[in-house]
Parts: structure tokens; sequence; C-alpha cells
């Protein structure tokens, strides 16, 4: 019990040290880019963003499978599942919105109808169906839940497919050509955007773990409270 | 019994209620026709919008419509314990799917015709001669796919209280690359530019076959879930 405590309490501090050095080297260390001047800054927040929030839908749908599969059925996969979906829908929001952010000065537009701007926002419409049907529990609910995942994650390339297709046979806008293209010619900015990564990495990981084993706790007052009514109604003490 | 013959089946059975009942005829259909007259007294029909946007406004009635359909076509199933019957009849599910979607797909269809009537005369639309098969064809793969995704959401949600206000939040999402891929079928055969279509016409035969494979593997579990 009190191992775990800290090694949560350790793995909490590693990662907010990883944010705090995220914070210095986005907005101090790396230098203004050429073009885009500081609004690049947001990039090392949203880029690490957009990755995990593909990773979490890849772990909930991986994590759903071995929740459906007999032989690795767990409800520790179904509580993990959730938890990822959730950061997942969050970081999935945090891209759209620092992605509006930049584009207004870069694209002169908060939004441009481009292939990843519009599966990502159809991304988190479809995981925000999925949470409301998480949130509703019920009878044998984890099941139904692990095959929802499956089915969201099988629509995703079909929507990134669909969304490139259309935009490809588009005339590309003006202040959306060749230029806007994001090359990292600085070894600060590069680094800078992979510590991105690795921080968005290990909040994932830390808040995925939190959130597993509160679900993990809400789960067993669920069971107790169910014991308690029945011994209740029973009269006999479970 | 065959897969077909159960699939038949169940068919029959939501399109004899139907029949009966006249829900979908009686209130779906005259909601669709409502919502392409909206569509008008928003995008004025002054500015010649309508003819340009019309494919885009058609599939999204048949969107909005079809969600009805499918909460109608499962709320039959929850009066009086249809769906521990359905689940009790030994019936493949994989049988009870084709049988359901087949049974939206039907009036999806009736429905599709009379919007389309609706959208040649209040939108001003004229589809090539040469072009009516193609939009034809990708009209029913479309309704198809539609009716899948319905159909499996529906089952998803069937057994649970609030499902009315989620299986718009499920369905909606899930549609996007299809009201994508047969809207642009639907403008390119307009414009008489057929090689078009009919890439964005294989794109819906794609989705619908993903869709129906899909249903035919989850919807026996989700059945036993629900």
């Amino acid at each position: 019990m009190i191992a775990s405590w800290l090694w949560r309490r350790w793995f909490g501090i590693l990662t907010l040290k990883a944010l705090v050095a995220l914070a210095v080297f986005g907005l101090v260390v790396a230098p203004p880019d050429s073009e885009q001047g500081d609004a690049a800054r947001l990039l090392y927040v949203h880029v690490p963003a957009a990755w995990i929030a593909y990773l979490a839908f890849f772990v909930t749908a991986l994590a759903s499978a071995l929740y459906l599969w007999p032989r690795t059925r767990n409800d520790s996969w179904d509580h993990l599942a959730g938890a990822s979906a959730e950061f997942g829908v969050l970081c999935t929001g945090l891209t759209l919105f620092l992605g509006s952010v930049w584009g207004k000065p870069i694209w002169g537009t908060w939004w441009q109808w481009e292939a990843r701007l519009t599966t990502t926002a159809v991304l988190l419409f479809l995981y925000l169906g999925y949470l409301a049907l998480r949130r509703l529990g019920g009878v044998s609910s984890q099941r139904r839940n692990a095959i929802a995942a499956l089915i969201a994650f099988i629509d995703v390339p079909i929507v990134h497919f669909s969304v490139s297709w259309w935009t490809s046979l588009h005339q590309q806008g003006s202040v959306f050509n060749d230029k806007m293209d994001v090359t990292i010619n600085d070894g600060r900015m590069a680094f800078t955007l992979w510590l991105g990564a690795g921080a968005f990495t290990l909040l994932f990981a830390w808040c995925c773990l939190g959130r597993m084993r509160l679900l993990g706790i809400e789960s067993k007052n669920s069971e107790l409270e169910l014991e308690a009514a029945i011994a209740q109604r029973t009269g006999v003490p479970s | 019994m065959s897969l077909a013959s159960d699939a038949v089946l169940i068919a029959k059975k939501d399109m004899r209620i139907e029949m009966r009942s006249r829900i979908v005829f009686a209130q779906v259909l005259p909601f669709g026709g409502i919502v392409l007259l909206l569509f008008a007294f928003a995008l004025d029909t002054d500015r010649g919008v309508l003819p340009i946007v019309a494919p885009g406004l058609f599939w999204v009635t048949v969107t909005l419509s079809a969600l009805l359909a499918v909460s109608r076509s499962f709320a039959i199933e929850a009066e009086h314990g249809a769906l521990y019957a359905l689940r009790l009849s030994g019936l493949d599910g994989a049988a009870i799917f084709l049988g359901k979607a087949a049974a939206i797909v039907l009036q999806l269809l009736v429905l599709e015709v009379v919007l389309a009537t609706g959208v040649f005369v209040l939108y001003d639309v004229h589809v090539p001669g040469e072009a009516v098969l193609a939009v034809a064809s990708v009209a029913v793969a479309a309704t198809v796919a539609i009716a899948a995704i319905g159909t499996v959401y529906g089952v998803l949600v069937a057994g649970i209280r609030a499902r009315e206000t989620l299986v718009p939040l499920l369905v909606l999402p899930a549609v996007t690359p299809l009201l994508l891929a047969a809207s642009r079928s639907f403008e390119y055969a307009i414009d008489n530019d057929l090689s078009t279509s009919l890439r964005w016409g294989s794109l819906v035969g794609v989705i619908a076959s993903v869709c129906v494979m899909v249903g035919v593997v989850a919807f026996g579990p989700l059945l036993e879930e629900s």
C-alpha cells in the first residue's frame, strides 16, 4: 500500500518535472520560428497532444480487445479502456483548440477544412459518444463498451481516408500551401518537440493509472453496495 | 432455417409492424419533408445556393430521418419485453441484424424516393439521364450503410435508458464519411462528371461492405448484452 503510494508520488513528480521542463524549453530555450514567430511555440503542446490522442484511442481499442478475449478478460482492461479514452478526448479537444489558436495568425483563419483537422474533430465526437455510453453503466456494460470501442476504432481510418480524399479533390486554400509545412531546422526546437511527446506520454500514463485506480474503487464500492442491499433484503449477511 | 430465411422472417416482422402502425410513413416522412423546407428557408431561395448544396442537404435529411427510423426499429423491441423474446428465439444474431437492417433499408428507400422528388421540385435540381443509374446505385449502397450503422448502434443502446439521445451522438459521427462520399458522388453526377462520381460511389460501396460485416459480427454479442 505504502510502496504503491510512494511509486505513484514518484511517478507524479517525474511527470510534473517533465512538464515544467517542456514549459521552460517551449517558452524560453527554443527560439522563435523564422516564419511563424512565437506562434510556433504552441506546436510544442499541440503536436504531442495530437500524438497522444491517437495513442490513447489505440490503447482504448487494444484494452477493449483484451477485455473481449476470454483468456485475458479482466475488469482492469475495461478500466484502462475508459481511462485512456477520457485522456484521448481531453487531448483531442486540446489539439483542436491549440490548432485553432495557432491557425488564426498563421493561416489567417480559426479553422481550415484540412484532412487532419477534420478527422480529429470527427474523432472527438466519436469518442464523446463512447464516453457517454460508458457513463450509463448497467448490467454487463463492460462487454458492450468494449465492442463500441472497437467499432469506433474501425471507423477512424475510414473517416481519415474519406476526409483526405475529399480535401485532396478540393483546391487548396491560398493560406494553406507548402510554405506552411513545419520544417524543424533547429536542434533546440526538435528537442523541445520530443520533450513534449515524452512529457505528454508520462502525463497520459500517470492520469490513466490514477483514473484506473479510481474506477477500480468505484467498481468495488458498487459491488459492496449491491451485496449490502441483498443482505438487507434477505437478512443473510454477505 | 438458413441465415437468409431467418433474415427475411425478421424483415417481414418489422415491415408488418410498420404497415400496421405506419409510424415511419406517417411521422418520419413528413419530418423529412419539413426539414427540406427548413433548409430552403435558412439558405434563401433567391440566391441560387439550393441547387448547389442540394446533394448534401438531401443526405443530411436522409440521415436525420434514419435516426428516427432506427429509434423506431428498436422501440418496438423494447415494448412488452420483445427483446427477450428475440434473444430466446434461437435465431442467429447475424440473421436478426440483416433482417432489421433490411427493413430499415426498405423504409429509407421509400423515404428517399419521396425526398428526391421534393429536392427536384423545391431545389430545382436536374440529374442528367446517363447519371440516373449511378445516382440510384450510390443511393442504395449509402442506404445500406446507414441502416447497418444505425442497426448496430440501435442494439448497442437498446436496453439502456436515455437511448433516444444517445443514438444520434453515436450514429452521426460514424456516418460522417458516408455522408461525405454520398454527397460528393451525387454532386459530381449532377455535374455529369460520372467517373469522379463513381470514384466516390465506390467509396460508399466499401463503407457499406465494412458496415455490414461489422454488423454481422457484432450484432449477436450486442443483442446478448442489451
